[in-house]
């Protein structure tokens, strides 16, 4: 028997870890985050989760500590959002080199200056090549389960890749949601005890991190981008079992009445689900719209985005962070990118909006898709458009 | 040399982690160093290297000097990677996975992966008191990068990035002392320790290892490419550095600091300094002055040592110290 509760999401993802069984939990608090770690530092000071809480001294340690837990075999989790991320930049790209399934969740946030300590995606671009396998989730039934999946995918002995969980700071992170809570002896089930197979361990030397001359640099990188890509497939096949298990079936770009439909909005994170009532709104009036979201930013789907979008004239890409000076959003450039060389495709919109925390309404997201059906037809000078901007 | 019959057979029974190969410069005292105190430890190890001589030297893939299992990551991580090593043995150990029992971790950096850019993450691991060693294989500046100063190159000596001239002597500021901020943790052992005095090294990296939560040796390292001396100089330059009181072997045991070796006279430095390059332009003016530090910063320690012996003293006469029984 599965069971329903109201909780914030930020405890249910504290949750799904306690179920994951984490060994080693190393963590330096960040508001959004706060709430995920203050409920694991709980969970394992009243033994209800036996782990290693290691209070680091920054996010910096934060990673490079969940690397050395890692690297001996402990299944190892984190947390940050924000700043935090940016501290941790670094060292992010270790463990997906080294091949270390460590599992963390990302509580989108803005990123200074000036200070915010609300939502945006900026931080989640900033991290975009930092080859950890990223999936982004829009509410928090989607938090708590793609935690259990991400522990499962990155610990499949045919990836041994890092995985982000991002979801939305404070839209999600300190909101109260119904979600299932699913049986323990499932979890176990479904993700069974962890061997890593080639640990630090004295019995059986090994050397991790050794430097590497141009001669092995690119095959050691182009090795790390196979199995990234790779990877996709296991994702695919662990949202699969999850579905059978879980009865919640997961896919790298979900879809919204957007089978035939000529224009397509894309969103990423938990906006969609506003989008999604803007959607139902301009349908009932007899428009012929519907939307994509993004769950799998990293390895990015690109056969499954372009059979989402197959049908479409106009598609119009919702990003919330700037790449200055630049195209805009990150995602509308990849989006175009994934999509310029087919021979039928939609003329894409790139639309930014949802900075630093400020809401995209129901009425925004109409206005956002009406503009931009009409930008897409009459044309515009601007690389990208900003939604709601004064002055 | 004329000690080479008692020395050798003490050095070579012991095997060799830090295996012959690597690429360091001729007459490198920090690989001396490194060898002899992992010849201190046994093989129920995991090390963690930050980056700078050391690591560059012992690692290329396909190859690598160790025979213990070694992590290099980052920098200045290399304190908190350790954390999470121990971390993660515990809790696998605690859950019951077939894990090796009582793995000691020893993380090793340079003086600028310890005392600059990794002092946080280290200050972090030894406040959280994690079971570790940690090393620091102090040559007095940036040498992986070609000889940059750092916060541990002493007052004077010039590096690419103190160099002397018309408005510079050189290193502007005085040599941090590491081993004093490492003992501020309150950590169960701090120690210094040099390559010149071999067994010495061993004892303390062997004693740091023996004691549960951490342990922090400061050990220095002559490196003659960076310091601009003979390569045939470097153990004779780690036994002036001790013998002129610049660099003073000592330990700290639970807060009691202990000298570990009686100097009833230091020698002058200008002993030490003028055999190095780095040190050429040194006017008697400078030295002096360094020769007036030296000595201060010296009967300090001294005086900590004594104090801590009386109070050992006091403590036993009252049997304070058996409270706990
Ligand atoms: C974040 C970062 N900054 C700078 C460097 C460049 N760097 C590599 S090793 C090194 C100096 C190492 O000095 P030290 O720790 O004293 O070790 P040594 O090489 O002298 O043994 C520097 C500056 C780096 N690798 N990473
Ligand atoms: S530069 Fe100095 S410390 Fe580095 S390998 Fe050469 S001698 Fe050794
Ligand atoms: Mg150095």
């Amino acid at each position: 028997m599965t069971t329903r509760v109201g909780i914030e999401v930020s405890i249910a993802l504290a949750d799904a870890v306690k179920m994951a069984n984490a060994d080693v939990i190393a963590a330096y608090p960040i508001t959004p985050q706060t709430h995920i770690v203050e409920h694991l530092a709980e969970l394992v000071a009243n033994g209800e989760l036996d782990a290693e809480y290691i209070p680091v001294e920054s996010e910096h340690s934060a990673m490079s500590a969940c690397v050395g837990s890692a690297s001996v075999g402990a299944r190892t989790f984190t947390a940050t959002a924000g700043q935090g991320l940016e501290l941790m930049h670094e060292v992010l790209y270790i463990p997906s080199a080294m091949r270390l399934p460590i599992v963390m969740a990302v509580a989108n946030r803005a990123l200074s200056s000036p200070l915010s300590v609300w939502g945006d995606h900026s931080d989640m671009m900033a991290v975009r090549d930092t080859g950890w396998i990223q999936i982004v989730v829009e509410n928090g039934q989607q938090a708590m389960d793609n935690i259990l999946c991400a522990f499962r995918i990155a610990e499949d002995k045919r990836v041994l890749l890092p995985v982000m969980v991002h979801l939305d700071g404070f839209n999600l992170t300190h909101v109260v949601e119904p979600i299932v809570f699913p049986e323990q002896s499932d979890v176990d089930k479904f993700l069974p005890a962890y061997n890593y197979p080639l640990p630090l361990n004295p019995d059986r030397p090994v050397a991790m991190g050794d430097f590497a001359p141009p001669v092995i640099f690119t095959e050691a990188k182009w090795a790390q981008e196979v199995v990234l890509r790779d990877s996709k497939d296991i994702i695919l096949e662990c949202w699969n079992e999850f579905g059978k298990t879980f009865g919640r079936q997961y896919f790298p770009v979900e879809r919204y009445h957007s089978d035939g439909a000529k224009v397509l909005l894309l969103t990423v994170g938990s906006f969609g689900e506003t989008a999604m009532v803007a959607i139902d709104k301009m349908r009932a009036e007899g428009n012929d719209v519907g939307q994509i979201r993004l769950r799998l930013w990293r390895p990015f789907p690109f056969e499954e985005l372009r059979q989402a979008v197959k049908d479409a004239d106009i598609l119009i890409v919702l990003d919330r962070a700037i790449s200055f000076g630049g195209p805009g959003g990150v995602v509308a450039s990849e989006v175009k990118a994934a999509l310029y060389n087919l021979d039928k495709k939609p003329r894409i919109v790139s639309y930014v909006a949802g900075l630093g925390g400020r809401d995209i309404t129901v009425a925004a997201f109409e206005a956002i898709i009406k503009n931009g059906i009409e930008i897409a037809r009459t044309g515009s000078e601007n690389e990208y458009e900003i939604y709601g901007v004064r002055g | 040399m004329e000690k080479y019959a008692v020395y050798v057979p003490r050095l070579i029974k012991r095997k060799e982690k830090f295996a012959p190969g690597h690429r360091a410069c001729i007459g490198c005292g920090e690989a001396l160093a490194v060898r002899l105190a992992f010849k201190a430890l046994d093989n129920n190890i995991v090390v963690a290297n930050a980056t700078g001589c050391m690591e560059i030297v012992a690692s290329q893939i396909p190859y690598t000097t160790w025979h213990v299992p070694w992590i290099h990551t980052l920098f200045e991580n290399t304190a908190a990677v350790a954390s999470g090593i121990e971390a993660g043995y515990k809790a696998m150990k605690r859950k019951g996975v077939q894990v090796p029992d009582n793995v000691k971790v020893i993380a090793m950096a340079g003086d600028g992966g310890t005392s600059d850019i990794g002092l946080q993450a280290l200050s972090g691991a030894l406040e959280r008191g994690h079971d570790f060693v940690y090393l620091c294989f102090d040559n007095e500046a940036y040498m992986n990068t070609g000889v940059q100063r750092s916060s541990a190159t002493p007052y004077g000596a010039v590096t690419t990035t103190s160099p002397a001239g018309k408005n510079s002597i050189g290193q502007f500021s005085w040599k941090k002392n590491m081993p004093e901020i490492a003992a501020a943790h309150n950590i169960p052992y701090v120690a210094t320790a040099c390559h010149s005095y071999p067994f010495d090294l061993m004892d303390k990296v062997a004693k740091a290892a023996s004691i549960p939560g951490p342990a922090y040796v400061h050990i220095l390292s002559v490196c003659p490419t960076g310091w601009r001396s003979p390569t045939d100089t470097v153990v004779k330059l780690g036994r002036l550095a001790v013998e002129t009181g610049i660099f003073p072997l000592y330990e700290v045991e639970n807060g009691q600091y202990k000298m570990s070796i009686e100097l009833p006279k230091l020698k002058p430095v200008k002993d030490y300094l003028k055999q190095q390059g780095r040190f050429r332009h040194l006017s008697d003016d400078i030295i002096a002055k360094i020769q007036e530090r030296v000595e201060i910063e010296y009967q300090k320690l001294v005086e900590k040592a004594e104090n801590g012996s009386k109070r050992a003293k006091r403590k036993s006469k009252t049997g304070a110290a058996k409270i706990s029984t």
